[in-house]
């Protein structure tokens, strides 16, 4: 039985912008960031509140994950707006919309009142979308 | 969001008022101030910063000094440099208060950091769930070859 989730990626362009975005605008606490050397690096965050769950900012470039046929196909996939998915959620949604804008982030959608909540939807730094949901 | 203008409007002066702790923590902020430059009286402040954020904007100032001054310990700062430096008045008040939050005390929260440091810096394959680490085929190599590299 599976029982927890521990990781899951988000594939972005450049793992130092994504560092920035992830960790001085949404916030999140750097879990683990390791080098290994030319092969990669292993970056984690995590929303301050959430425990046991690690998001990967994952490089698309060829190396860790991919051949560099595929690293480029991802990388297309990110330009074109396509990929992201992430849904987060906070407790007052009208404040942490108010603060990212300020911070410059991108939003796609104000906050909006849902049948399940209120929620916005906003981009990374690399064109990733993400939903922002302040559940009823 | 037609119908929320006048609640963003409020929100704007909150937010602002957050983000000036989270910019000025290491400064020795007066909460008065910070009501009046929001234009609420201290009483209003306190209520509407509490509603949004779940704390008083004392208790805000005291978190962001805390979580700062963690940030600082990984850094391998001493405990009293990073106490001044997140604008604590005193060594064991710091002491006192970072315990009472973090459930133990900032030399030892340092220690367990700066070994966790080595650790990922030395080892960094045995923080990468093996799932991804067998996509990695260069990482099929040992630890000591990753920290070679």
């Amino acid at each position: 039985m599976i029982s927890k989730i521990s990781h899951s990626c988000i594939f972005v362009l450049d793992q130092d912008s994504a560092y920035d975005f992830y960790v001085n605008k949404l916030g999140f606490n750097v879990i683990t960031d390791a080098s290994f050397g030319e092969k990669g690096r292993w970056l984690t965050v995590s929303p301050k509140e959430t425990k046991g769950f690690e998001i990967v900012l994952m490089a698309a470039k060829a190396g860790m994950m991919f051949d560099e046929s595929s690293a480029e196909a991802m990388r297309g996939l990110i330009n074109s707006g396509k990929m992201g998915g992430a849904s987060y959620e906070c407790e007052d949604i009208y404040a942490t919309y108010e603060e990212l804008k300020t911070k410059g982030v991108n939003f796609t959608k104000e906050p909006t009142k849902e049948f399940y909540g209120i929620a916005a939807v906003f981009t990374d730094d690399s064109g990733n979308w993400a939903s922002l949901t302040q559940k009823k | 969001m037609k119908d929320t203008y006048p609640k963003m409007y409020l929100y704007k002066r909150i937010v602002q008022a957050k983000m000036f702790i989270d910019e000025h923590f290491a400064e020795q902020i007066d909460i008065d101030n910070i009501a009046d430059e929001a234009c609420f009286s201290k009483f209003h402040f306190i209520r509407i910063f509490k509603k949004t954020y779940g704390k008083t904007p004392h208790q805000y100032l005291t978190y962001t000094r805390l979580e700062n001054a963690k940030q600082l310990l990984k850094k391998d700062m001493s405990v009293t440099e990073v106490c001044f430096a997140v604008s604590f008045d005193s060594l064991s008040s710091f002491t006192g208060l970072f315990k009472r939050e973090v459930g133990i005390t900032p030399s030892e929260y340092r220690s367990q950091q700066l070994t966790l440091k080595n650790d990922i810096k030395n080892k960094p394959s045995k923080y990468v769930p093996g799932c991804f680490a067998s996509k990695f085929a260069q990482f099929k190599n040992s630890n000591s070859q990753e920290v070679n590299s």
